[in-house]
């Protein structure tokens, strides 16, 4: 086969991206192989250095904080609870909310579907003192269900469920009728299986989402056993050195490395559905 | 009261419009009734309001003695096809038919039995584990059909289901949901706006207009014997050739020729109306037909031409005769049959 220059043009340009993508968590893994005085005297590290095992070691296990109380696997599994909550909540309260919208024809449906749409210009980060007060006027601090709730309520995915309601066929419901379905099993029977694709996608964006939260976090916890990843990257592995707080280089890119974990699982586990959203033709 | 009876139905949509006007009907157990009209006459709605999909503004439907207007669609133990099928995608073709015994709570049993019989009836058996995106167009529409009978339903209703088929499939799948039904002997309402359709299935025809019946019969009935200018206009292909005339003392004056002693009391402005296939060829000429275009049929010849007053004429001739383009035809009108219609109102007058 002749290979055209075009190809060779395109093929260059996509080995840079990925390149571009890769080196950085090459660079990360490679340091977190080396020890600390290493990396904070000679820089990054290319090559593997050979205190891999240790460095894993210790992020896994020791405890770390001001009261030393939490390990990072601790972190990982509040992570992980709190996007999982975050993910599950939002596909399902868009999925029915949008249902509501496009299948029952009240007269407020348009005004409240952009009275959600709004929702969009305000994130959390900008409600962050209100939600705060609700929250802990609620008892909820240092909770899962605080550090979930207030971030299940999702416009976009809400928008993207209606819109692919929309798309389906009013005979598709009449007939469903016409075979006794009510509200409830037209929608667990047909709108559920029909957009599992979209599921899929809309779950990996959530979790990413949910898994990557830090203001909110930081805010909601102050108990040590509640932190998620993304805190903890910043306030453990800090040693006293004369007086001076040094970071502990190597064991926060073992760390970055380990926190890059689920969601990498997630979004391997749930690609074939998610790039199928993401392209979705078959009806 | 028949099994399905419609009393002085009507529909007005929030916007105003009257889609269906007091309507009458009744349909017998057994009977395939047909709805023909143009697209937008109301001949859908009139329909999906006995299915259930539409509210019934006025008047009262009752099918099989129970007065079925608040009854939600799912206990009317109706069955409908859609026009695009409606499958259910993403399940397969059993799953389609078995999905409305399902949510009667049949038992796994019963509803196997059913769906193999209701599978072998239609010819399906062999794509129960298919999805409907892998059947083709007939494929799809036996499967709509065995979704509708596997329910054993007191009604079906057809929602315009041939259209979507090419037009070799379609005649095959009309004598098919013919042949079905009399096996089946439901009652059918089917609906079309194609007249072949409805001339070739319907034991009983109704033909609507602006969310009117304005006719109703057997198909041949209404072929011989329209009662006003629409339903001659409408049934029947070639279409009717319709002339301007005018009567004084039973003599039909057109824009040529004359028609003595006619049948009729009516005077003043009238349309009168021949089908083309009921013309012919004769010395003593009636019409004088200048033949611009000849369609050859095979079994028939359509020859259309223009008249003195350059109005355009269809006659249809066997296919035998040969007829050049140019030609001057003399026309006779086989056996009186032409129709009379009064030009203001439209009703026949003769």
């Amino acid at each position: 086969m002749k290979i055209k220059p075009l190809q060779i043009i395109a093929h260059i340009i996509l080995i840079l991206g990925v390149l571009l993508m890769v080196v950085p968590i090459w660079i990360s893994f490679a340091s977190s192989s080396h020890d600390s005085v290493t990396i904070l005297t000679e820089g990054m590290k290319f090559h593997l250095g050979d205190q891999l095992a240790r460095n894993y070691n210790e992020v896994l296990n020791e405890k770390g904080g001001w009261s030393e109380e939490v390990t990072a696997a601790k972190m990982f599994i509040n992570s992980f609870i709190m996007a999982l909550g975050i993910a599950t909540l939002k596909v399902v309260i868009s999925a029915m909310s949008a249902y509501a919208l496009v299948y029952y024809r009240f007269k407020l449906a348009v005004p409240i579907f952009w009275l959600i749409f709004i929702t969009l210009l305000v994130p959390l980060e900008v409600r962050i003192f209100p939600s705060y007060k609700i929250v802990s006027d609620l008892g909820l601090t240092n909770s899962y269900t605080g550090l979930i709730l207030p971030l299940v309520a999702s416009a976009t995915a809400t928008f993207f469920f209606r819109q692919f309601y929309k798309t389906i066929p009013d005979e598709l419901l009449e007939s469903a009728k016409l075979d006794g379905a009510n509200a409830w099993s037209f929608f667990i029977d047909f709108l559920v299986p029909l957009s599992k694709t979209m599921i899929a996608a809309m779950f990996i964006f959530m979790f990413v989402y949910g898994y990557s939260q830090y203001l909110w976090p930081l805010i909601m916890t102050t108990a040590e056993e509640y932190w998620t990843v993304v805190m903890g990257m910043k306030i453990i592995y800090t040693e006293s050195y004369e007086g001076v707080a040094l970071p502990r280089t190597a064991e926060r890119f073992a760390y970055i490395i380990l926190s890059m974990i689920p969601p990498v699982l997630v979004v391997v586990f749930l690609q074939k559905w998610f790039i199928k959203g993401l392209i979705q033709t078959e009806k | 009261m028949s099994f399905l009876d419609l009393k002085n139905v009507t529909k007005i949509y929030p916007n105003g419009t009257k889609a269906v006007h007091e309507t009458s009907l009744s349909v017998d157990e057994g009977e395939f009734m047909v709805f023909v009209g143009p697209s937008g006459c109301g001949k859908s709605t009139l329909l999906r309001m006995v299915a259930g999909l539409e509210d019934i503004t006025e008047g009262d439907i009752n099918l099989d003695g129970k007065l079925i207007n608040e009854v939600d669609p799912s206990e009317r133990d109706v069955a409908m096809v859609f026009q695009n099928y409606a499958l259910y995608p993403h399940m397969n073709v059993y799953n389609n038919l078995a999905y409305g015994l399902k949510n009667r709570g049949i038992d796994k049993e019963t509803i196997e039995q059913k769906v193999n019989d209701a599978a072998k009836l239609l010819q399906i058996s062999d794509y129960l584990q298919r999805k409907p995106s892998m059947l083709s167009g007939g494929q799809r529409q036996r499967v709509a059909m065995g979704r509708a009978i596997v329910r054993n339903p007191k009604i079906f209703l057809f929602d315009e289901p041939l259209s979507n088929l090419d037009a070799k499939l379609r005649i095959q799948m009309r004598l098919e949901i013919k042949k079905l039904q009399q096996k089946v002997g439901v009652t059918s309402i089917f609906v079309t706006h194609d007249q072949v359709e409805a001339m070739t299935l319907a034991d009983r025809l109704a033909v609507i207009n602006n969310g009117i019946i304005e006719q109703l019969g057997t198909p041949i009935e209404i072929y011989d014997n329209p009662k006003s200018l629409f339903v001659a206009g409408f049934i029947g292909s070639p279409q009717m050739n319709f002339l301007d005339g005018n009567i004084k003392n039973k003599t039909l004056s057109a824009e040529g020729f004359e028609i003595k002693d006619i049948d009729s009391d009516f005077e003043g402005e009238v349309k009168l109306g021949i089908r083309p296939e009921h013309l012919s060829q004769s010395e003593n000429s009636l019409i004088n037909l200048k033949v611009d275009l000849v369609e050859q049929l095979g079994s028939d010849n359509l020859v259309y031409g223009q008249l003195k007053d350059k109005k355009d004429f269809c006659y249809r001739c066997p296919g035998n005769l040969t007829i050049e383009k140019g030609a001057d035809l003399s026309l006779n009108i086989e056996n009186n049959k032409y129709y009379i219609f009064d030009k203001s109102t439209g009703k026949r007058v003769n």
